[in-house]
């Protein structure tokens, strides 16, 4: 065991201790799990089919900084725009005009402790990003507030080997309606780390929106950990779009605490080359009266691997719970893999939950069909993936981060519709 | 030698003195409780095996000493002390029987209780159903042979297999489960007692279905069966399996060992009707069920597995396909209802190998009292598996809100040309159906069972005949009073 422990830490080693003001407490658990807790391997259940080994041989380190321009990444216009470079802020390319109603703190310039709610025992990547915190945000859209824009935070990674551990706790107060919109890139550089962590807390009556756009190298590294907690008749939405990246991982952790709410996962995985990209979800119905809807849709090619894991847990006494849950793949490789597990725990009676998880190829005779009607078979093929990956992307509601992503199609994967 | 010390010489003696004294044992028809390989060899010996099949059990029983038990399976139990159990009982009335009259009229009595006496089922189905009927690992009667020698069937007990065709056992038996599998099925390779064989001859379809019922019968003793059929090139048969057991207040533990072979162009019917003593009201007692069942296809083969389980206080069992041959098809239906506190944790695995491979899984779970019914299968695509197709669905109904019911597919997928479909769905009768019932004279009792049987009826269509019926009933029996 010694030896695995040893192992463990490898890429944390050259890392120094958080300068941010974290609680000591939990500081001191961070350590623990990173001296006693082996890198999660494929006999692990939760990273049954991710293999870290290639994290666990790099030694990261975070250095600052600074990029030439902004433009390439903005998702939005948004006159609140944050900016950060390797995990730290960077002022001049962000524009800090905060709606009414909103207050926005770097976790740098906090003068209280950070807490959190993320679990630290046994969980290695929670542990690293406390440890070592980089940088972060904290958003809070004061009761009753109405926020038309949404609050943009764009990551940018750049050099090699640099890790950021960035944590963004938003909360949301009552009565309160927002969106965020949160983008990851990578520019130059060699097997970059993120590390990201998201508190999210959306109490009574608020209604918030989180579309996220993951766009980073290929041989970098993309862990995101979202650790919700909805209150009573509270809306959440959390779309999730992954278009490049060397391995990522998104953990999704809802809580619904109480009655009336309604929280929707979207996601899409566009995958070529050797990306491969893990999406797991946890929704946890703890209290009756709720309704959850996700859905998830991927198109693999190459010698990727997509991986789906969403789990839907119905506690005991949840009674009248909808739960929905379905996963979509294509795959147009034949050296593409797809590892799907949609899983459900039912522990109440009076409830409807289904899941559905499908995997095929693009319909012969649809691309025939196209091609009779003068489509070429590259673009009858498109029209056919856009069509499958549509139905995720209907579900964004804002029009310029859907005109984002469409570039990144056009771009990445020589889309011309 | 040169290291010989005195202590070892002390320990030498001890375990030889321990030998000894169990050779006295051996004249009595129950081994000791415990398990070492002194046991093993007196199961062997016990049953006249030849020297290969003693190597094999000592093998797997070196590979048991190895593994742990596993415990991701969603059920939680006192695990079984493995040398508190006997491992070989033989009923005291040893003597084989030449004709049914001949038969011990007590036991006759208790196969009458179960509902399965042999007399019945030989008045009612004619020469159509041939018994091979298992009173705690000793075969007691077979009937039908001489018709199925004709054909060349063999259908006997697998000690008499092992004496009269070694050569097919050997040639087959852990090929498709190896000793080295896992937990139960390396234990069960170790110790197994009897069981079935099964061989049916090229080309030949056996004309009616084979039986085999279970039945555990003295106190403490787990059962270890091993099931092997062959089904050789292009022939057919339909084999059932049936269990029942009495009360009992202690656990016992059941881990039996299934091997279906299908060679090319064959066909496997298999069905099981499961009912093992499931524990009180309170979760007392009960069996412990934890089965390891798989089956291979060779090209254009097909394998069928139907269950329905309504017993035992756990169980713990994969009835699994291996799509090997191009143009396989691996079949998988079930039903499994818990009560009470029964656990449950059942599924399928398919693993598609060749080309043109075809599965489809119907699962129905119904969750009553305070149980936990889980459904876990994998469907796995190989990268030459291609247009590979799988079809799953997995239905749970809840019947209080004290129980559970869990749904957890492994999909993998390797080939871009499979189609694989998966569908969940978990919910409670329908209030507005009962209501319709009741409003037409049904009691809610009577209708929750017309329900049940509606859902279920996907699968106990694919039972024969003889098993449908039986199956309804206890479907019926197994969620009497259980109205949430």
């Amino acid at each position: 065991m010694a030896v695995i422990a040893e192992n463990t830490v490898n890429f944390t080693k050259a890392l120094a201790p958080t300068s941010l003001s974290v609680s000591k407490s939990n500081i001191e658990k961070a350590m623990y799990t990173l001296e006693n807790s082996p890198l999660p391997t494929t006999r692990n259940e939760a990273w049954k089919y991710t293999r870290l080994v290639k994290i666990g041989k790099v030694k990261f380190q975070n250095t600052k900084a600074t990029i030439a321009s902004i433009d390439p990444y903005k998702i939005v216009e948004s006159a609140c725009t944050f900016v950060f470079v390797n995990g730290h802020f960077s002022a001049e390319l962000s524009s800090r005009v905060i709606p009414a109603g909103v207050t926005c703190e770097l976790l740098s310039e906090l003068n209280e402790e950070i807490g959190t709610s993320v679990n630290l025992e046994n969980e290695l990547f929670n542990a690293t990003n406390t440890a070592h915190l980089t940088g972060g945000i904290r958003i809070t859209i004061s009761a009753k507030t109405v926020v038309e824009s949404p609050i943009q935070i764009i990551h940018v990674l750049k050099g090699d080997h640099v890790i950021s551990n960035f944590r963004t706790i938003i909360k949301a107060e009552k009565f309160s309606k927002s969106a965020i919109v949160q983008g990851f890139f990578s520019e130059e550089g060699e097997v970059n780390f993120c590390n990201n962590i998201t508190e999210v807390s959306v109490e009574d009556n608020a209604f918030l929106t989180i579309d996220k756009i993951q766009y980073e190298s290929e041989n970098s590294f993309h862990i995101n950990t979202e650790e919700v907690q909805q209150a009573k008749n509270s809306n959440f939405t959390i779309n999730t779009f992954t278009l490049n990246g060397g391995i990522v991982r998104n953990n999704l952790h809802i809580n619904v605490n109480g009655e009336n709410c309604e929280s929707h996962l979207n996601g899409a995985y566009l995958l070529k080359n050797k990306q491969h990209v893990d999406n797991h979800s946890i929704v946890d119905h703890k209290v009756p009266n709720c309704e959850s809807f996700e859905l998830y849709k991927g198109v693999i090619d190459d010698n990727s691997t997509g991986v789906f894991n969403g789990k839907v847990y119905v506690r005991q006494d949840a009674q009248k719970i909808n739960a929905f849950q379905s996963n979509g793949n294509v795959l147009l490789s034949d050296n593409a893999t797809i590892n799907s597990k949609p899983e459900l725990e039912i522990y109440a009676d009076d409830v409807k939950c289904s899941h559905g998880s499908t995997t095929g190829q693009l319909d012969e005779e649809a691309v025939f069909y196209l091609r009779a009607r003068g489509l070429s078979e590259k673009s009858a093929r498109q029209l056919m993936v856009s069509a499958f990956i549509g139905e995720v992307l209907n579900k964004v509601e804002n029009e310029q981060v859907l005109d984002f992503i469409h570039g990144i199609l056009r771009k990445r994967f020589d889309w011309n519709l | 030698m040169s290291n010989y010390t005195e202590d070892q010489l002390a320990k030498d003696l001890e375990s030889q003195e321990y030998k000894f004294g169990f050779t006295s044992n051996f004249e009595s028809d129950k081994a000791p409780k415990g398990l070492n390989e002194d046991i093993i060899r007196f199961i062997s010996a016990k049953k006249e095996e030849p020297e290969w099949l003693l190597n094999h059990r000592l093998e797997a029983f070196a590979v048991w000493k190895s593994l742990v038990e596993p415990e991701w399976a969603h059920v939680q139990y006192t695990k079984p002390d493995f040398q508190d159990i006997t491992y070989y009982a033989a009923p005291k009335q040893s003597k084989k029987y030449e004709s049914w009259d001949d038969v011990d009229p007590e036991m006759k009595e208790t196969m009458k209780k179960l509902g399965i006496s042999l007399d019945e089922q030989q008045r009612l189905t004619g020469t159509n159903v041939a018994v091979d009927f298992v009173m705690d690992s000793v075969s007691v009667a077979t009937s039908f042979k001489a018709k199925l020698n004709e054909l060349g069937i063999i259908f006997c007990s697998f000690s008499e297999a092992v004496q009269d065709h070694p050569e097919l056992v050997r040639a087959h038996m852990g090929t498709v489960v190896p000793t080295t599998d896992n937990f139960y099925a390396a234990l069960n390779s170790a110790v197994f007692t009897d069981g079935s064989f099964c061989y049916i001859p090229k080309g030949v379809r056996c004309p009616m279905e084979l039986s085999t019922y279970f039945r555990i019968n003295e106190g403490g003793t787990g059962q270890f069966e091993r099931t092997l059929v062959v089904a050789d090139e292009g022939s057919y048969v339909s084999y059932l399996e049936g269990c029942t057991a009495p009360q009992r207040d202690e656990n016992q533990l059941h881990a039996a060992v299934v091997e279906l072979i299908a060679k090319d162009g064959a066909e496997i019917k298999y069905s099981t009707v499961q009912n093992w003593y499931p524990g009180d009201k309170d979760g007392k007692g009960g069996i412990f069920n934890f089965v390891t069942k798989r089956g291979i296809c060779g090209t254009n083969s097909k394998i069928s597995w139907t269950q329905v389980e309504t017993g035992s206080a756990v169980t713990w069992k994969y009835p699994s396909c291996i799509l090997k041959g191009d143009n396989s098809i691996g079949e998988f239906y079930s039903v499994a209802v818990t009560n009470n506190y029964q656990q449950a944790d059942t599924g399928t695995k398919m693993i598609h190998l060749g080309k043109n491979t075809k599965s489809t899984i119907i699962s129905k779970g119904i969750s009553a009292g305070k149980s936990h019914n889980s459904y876990r299968g994998l469907v796995q695509i190989h990268k030459n598996a291609s247009n590979a197709r799988n079809f799953s669905q997995c239905d749970s109904l809840l019947m209080t809100d004290e129980c559970g019911a869990h749904t957890f597919p492994y999909i993998e997928c390797k080939n871009s040309s499979a189609k694989i479909e998966h569908e969940a769905t978990t919910s409670k009768i329908g209030e507005d159906q009962i209501f319709y019932c009741k409003q037409r004279g049904i009691s809610e009792e009577k209708a929750i069972g017309l329900i049940v049987n509606g859902y279920c009826k996907e699968v106990l269509n694919q039972l024969p005949m003889e098993f449908a019926v039986e199956a309804q009933k206890l479907l019926s029996i197994s969620l009497e009073g259980s109205v949430g």
